[in-house]
């Protein structure tokens, strides 16, 4: 399970996480919602300790992963789909796919599980060989996904994962998504697209201003009229 | 058949500057530092030469190749993994740095005159080509960048270690986000700049026949040059400045008339500076992300 408690990220004198605490249990989707500067993308990169959190803890199973660097904490199982997706231009989708499994424990698997995600992206497969920045907006998207789980993570952050795709191209991440709470992943998911994210999510955090203002089930949330309010506000 | 020398001149001269504009481009690419210490590379590698004289020429290569490889290695742990993450003038700084402190260390321990060296005279002989007479170590150095640059461009396209560099090269955060370990691809970009380092200084101590506490100043300026002419962070750019920098250094050198050709360095770099001016990210422009490590 993840467990971030009290966590606080700040850039020089900007306070952007104060005092967030969160969990995420194997096989359950947490979305983090709120506005730009809301704090949702700190969080993350403080997850996967590519910034260091200026308080608070954050572990793994137990494991504690503050002050470890981020292919520590990327073997120890946490994988993260960044926002605009990262994919490694220059190197064709097989590279990219490849990298994916240097964090993987199981490296001698690694051959069979690229051929399961090739199958679930089709698409991947019919462009091994092309360069990941010659793929569309919505290809790279799953290519970034299904990058982050060859390493087979059980915990998966998604940041921003619909940002600038094409509505069927939504469906299918949301699908995904839905999928891997189904096979066991914990996924935190950063979305502004809020209600679609609550509505995929078991529990949800809004965070306004880098603080938690609400919290809770798809149906708590759902009855309370506070989050389009809080969320458009 | 005049002009058939004139490209193997520049070949043989662009060759050297490559060598040298990679050594600098494979460290700058990962962690965008200048490196301007990869000259003192190039004197640990003649120096080592020099004194290893004593010794078979295979043996003698080979440990001077070991010696500068575990200098470039020894000079990123102690010198700049301790700067790592710094801003752009630090790195600049330490490097400029560690680059008086090597030559100011190596005029205490050999003085600062210049030392013959010998290597490998027989590269000294001319080879006809028809009736053309060119010397064998132009053959040589071109030969010997062409197996260095094919080794690097399957190492980096077909080996796991290869394509996390490059991977480390466009998106060092990312590539470190997936598991690749900064310290492991940092110190192979050392190794390697240590290892062209040291292939740049047998060919150039070659062909100078000497070796100095300042014979890597003026390949790393050329280096600097050339990578900045190719597009910063481009490995591929660096090889196509330093082929384009020989080129225009021996056309230059060729066809300038004579009253003005003491001025053939101004009039190259006065080309270099209009090529910049239409395209100031340089010639090829990397798709990294240029994110500091």
């Amino acid at each position: 399970m993840l467990e971030v408690r009290d966590l606080h990220v700040s850039y020089g004198s900007i306070a952007a996480v104060k005092g967030l605490s969160l969990t995420v249990s194997p096989g359950e989707v947490v979305a983090l919602v709120g506005a730009n500067g809301a704090g949702k993308s700190s969080t993350l990169a403080a997850i996967a300790g590519v910034v260091a959190p200026a308080s608070g803890s954050v572990e793994l199973d137990g494991v504690a992963l503050g002050g470890r660097t981020p292919e520590w904490i990327a073997r120890q199982g946490i994988s993260l789909v960044p926002e605009g997706r990262d994919v490694f231009a220059s190197l064709t989708v097989a590279e990219n796919l490849h990298l994916g499994t240097i964090a993987r424990a199981d490296r001698d698997s690694a051959a069979e599980a690229t051929d399961r995600l090739l199958a679930r992206f089709p698409v991947l497969d019919r462009y091994r060989d092309t360069p990941a920045g010659k793929l569309s907006g919505g290809e790279q998207q799953q290519l970034a996904i299904a990058r982050a789980l060859l390493s087979a993570p059980g915990i998966l952050l998604l940041d921003e994962p619909s940002l600038g795709l094409a509505p069927k191209m939504v469906d299918l991440v949301f699908e995904v998504v839905a999928e891997l709470r189904e096979e066991g992943v914990g996924v935190l998911l950063v979305e502004q697209n809020a209600l679609r994210a609550v509505a995929v999510a078991d529990r949800s955090y809004v965070l306004r201003r880098g603080e938690l203002v609400l919290a809770g089930t798809r149906e708590e949330l759902s009855q309370d009229g506070q989050l389009a309010d809080l969320y458009l506000s | 058949m005049e002009n058939l020398q004139y490209v193997i001149d520049a070949l043989s001269l662009g060759s050297l500057y490559a060598l040298f504009a990679l050594g600098v481009a494979v460290v700058f690419s990962i962690m965008r530092l200048i490196n301007f210490a990869h000259g003192e590379l190039l004197m640990v590698g003649g120096f080592s030469l020099l004194f290893l004289s004593g010794l078979p020429v295979a043996l003698r290569i080979g440990l001077s190749a070991v010696i500068v490889v575990v200098a470039a290695l020894v000079m990123e742990r102690i010198a700049f993994r301790p700067v790592r993450g710094a801003r752009d003038e630090t790195l600049l700084v330490t490097s400029f740095a560690v680059s008086y402190l090597l030559q100011s260390l190596a005029i205490v321990i050999v003085g600062s005159s210049p030392r013959s060296v010998g290597i490998l005279p027989q590269l000294s002989k001319q080879v006809h080509l028809g009736t053309l007479s060119v010397p064998l170590l132009d053959l040589v150095s071109i030969a010997v960048t062409a197996v260095c640059l094919v080794g690097l461009t399957l190492f980096l396209t077909r080996t796991s270690l290869g394509i996390q560099m490059r991977a480390a090269a466009e998106n060092f955060r990312m590539a470190r986000c997936l598991g690749v370990p900064a310290n492991r691809v940092i110190a192979l970009a050392f190794g390697i700049s240590g290892l062209l380092a040291f292939v740049g200084s047998l060919l150039l101590t070659s062909r100078t026949g000497l070796v100095s506490t300042g014979m890597g100043t003026g390949p790393v300026f050329a280096a600097f040059v050339a990578t900045i002419l190719g597009g910063m962070g481009s490995m591929v750019g660096a090889v196509l400045g330093g082929y384009i920098l020989g080129s225009l250094t021996v056309a230059f050198q060729a066809f300038l008339p004579l009253e003005v050709r003491s001025y053939r360095d101004a009039m190259v770099f006065g080309v270099l500076v209009l090529v910049l001016v239409f395209r100031p990210d340089g010639i090829i422009q990397p798709a990294s992300q240029k994110q500091r490590v």
